[in-house]
């Protein structure tokens, strides 16, 4: 399935482009094709048990994936996947 | 009573103050002062930076300062002195000893943000911090994302300020937190969905476009505005601390800003006082934050909120974790109400206080109670309830509740038979 990724600012600089193309059945294979070609990024996007990185939130279409099966959560062909830093609000 | 002069509308600043550096609380990495909330290597949260040469005011020095929260400026991110929002802060600390009969606690107060200026909740604390470092970094347009308190004080502050405004809210708001920031002339966007999803939204913007917005790309030098609240609670009780706060909890920053506040305090030798136990109040429809504190974890789960008390209705709270740090660190713990009993606190505090809060403070209220049910309090204990918003905002959340009053002619026998009745 072919996912659009959508990066902040702070994460953009670590792979040279704020749009990313990606393919994978799960939010959690589009994250390892991400991580695999951008290492920098990789830190930024899962932490050492594979699991979302404490300070980001991943958006599938709008929607928090802690609603919809975290790194499971299945995606589609033109999904977009949006990184936002977690650290605002309140 | 101090004056301020107000700048022109559209006034561009000069920087006679300054932002203070920042650093990752997280990685401890080091950030010259800008726009940014967030750490550039790990995404932690930053936070200003205090020359550890600065000289501190005594207690005698800090008592001949005007009445606000710049008496206490030291402990406010700038260098220089700040000329915005000079007029906020310095709430009544209120005593409360019929709602203490009511906790089994030998004493209560109430710290009476309700009727903080200009807009009649803390929120014009954190803005009036957020507003300075937005002029000392050269920013031209503030904005926020809100639950209804702080698109009222940033739209306030900004109006006085001469600064353009775009303020984003829920689109479910209650009429007067929505007239009560629309009346200052700010950009009001209302977004269709929860908090959370204008705060995405609002994370998103301030990425795209240069705006200062308080809460998100200057939230370290916002948050700093509530130590103020701190600082008052112990000058106000003689320089000493309660034994215990109670904290509303929407995103947890409150609580966490009040724990650091009361560890300056003692790191100036200000207070001497062990610090007190901090007690978080939440409502069951939104209880992120006390579910992490009841679990033992350091993970948060998201919830969607489900609540009348709309100013906490936060599910993904930013500040979530560290508030519950901070709870578990001081001997304290975090209670959830229900929507009913958020109604009955605010009329008890009305009834026993003369204090008229919005849905948070009854929250504030309920949490209390069911915190001395649990045995959290003891005799001995003296507690602080920290009601941070005005009643007159949240009207449609008690409208059912209060009876009609009575309609008569102008006669005395018609007021009578009222007396007899109610004996």
């Amino acid at each position: 399935m072919a996912v659009t990724l959508f990066l902040p600012t702070v994460l953009a600089r670590l792979a040279d482009s704020g749009t990313l193309q990606s393919e994978g059945d799960t939010v959690g294979q589009v994250v390892n094709d991400i991580a695999g070609r951008y290492p920098d990024l990789a830190p930024r996007l899962r932490d050492e048990k594979g699991d979302p990185y404490a300070f980001v939130t991943f958006y599938l279409n709008d929607e928090d994936i802690r609603f919809t099966g975290s790194f499971e959560s299945p995606v589609k062909d033109g999904d977009e996947l949006t990184i936002v830093p977690a650290i605002a609000g309140g | 009573m101090h004056t301020v002069e107000l700048p022109a509308r559209g006034a561009t600043t000069s920087p006679s103050v300054r932002a203070l550096p920042q650093h990752c609380t997280v990685c401890g990495a080091e950030f010259e002062a800008a726009p940014e909330a967030i750490c550039g290597s790990c995404l932690g949260p930053l936070e200003p930076m205090y020359p550890a040469s600065r000289r501190l005011p005594g207690r005698a020095e800090i008592a001949t300062r005007v009445h606000s929260m710049w008496r206490y400026r030291e402990w406010l991110p700038f260098e220089g002195t700040p000329t915005l929002s000079q007029d906020t802060g310095f709430t009544p600390l209120v005593d409360a000893p019929r709602l203490a009969d009511k906790l089994g606690v030998a004493k209560l107060w109430i710290k009476n943000d309700a009727v903080s200026h200009p807009s009649l909740s803390f929120k014009d604390r954190v803005v009036a911090s957020a507003i300075n470092a937005a002029k000392a970094l050269g920013l031209e347009t503030v904005g926020c994302a809100s639950t209804g308190n702080l698109a009222n004080a940033v739209a306030a502050q900004a109006a006085r300020a001469g600064l353009p405004a775009w303020i984003f809210i829920p689109d479910n708001l209650e009429q007067a937190k929505v007239l009560g920031t629309a009346v200052y002339g700010p950009n009001l966007v209302r977004v269709r969905g929860h908090y959370d999803d204008v705060n995405r939204l609002c994370a998103q913007l301030a990425d795209r476009f240069g705006w200062g917005i308080v809460n998100v790309n200057l939230r370290g030098y916002y948050g700093e505005g509530s130590k103020t609240m701190g600082f008052e609670i112990a000058e106000q009780l003689g320089w000493r601390f309660p034994s215990a706060v109670v904290v509303p909890m929407a995103g947890g920053s409150l609580l966490t800003k009040l724990h650091k506040a009361f560890g300056e305090l003692r790191d100036a030798g200000l207070v001497t006082d062990e610090a007190p136990r901090l007690y978080g109040a939440q409502a069951s429809g939104c209880n992120p934050i006390t579910r992490l504190v009841e679990s033992g974890g350091e993970t948060l789960v998201p919830q969607i909120p489900s609540t009348i008390a709309k100013s906490i209705a936060i599910g993904n709270p930013a500040d979530g974790v560290f508030a519950a740090r901070a709870m578990r660190g001081t001997g304290g713990w975090s209670a959830a109400v229900s929507d009913d009993a958020i109604v009955a606190a605010i009329r008890l505090l009305a009834e026993t206080t003369g204090i008229f809060t919005e849905t948070a403070g009854g929250a504030t209220v309920a949490s209390a109670l069911a915190l001395a049910e649990q045995g959290r309090f003891g005799r001995d204990d003296e507690v602080v309830l920290c009601i941070t918003g005005n009643g007159l905002k949240t009207l449609e959340a008690i409208s059912d509740s209060i009876a009609d009053s009575p309609v008569i002619a102008p006669r005395v026998r018609e007021v009578a038979a009222l007396v007899e009745a109610v004996g």
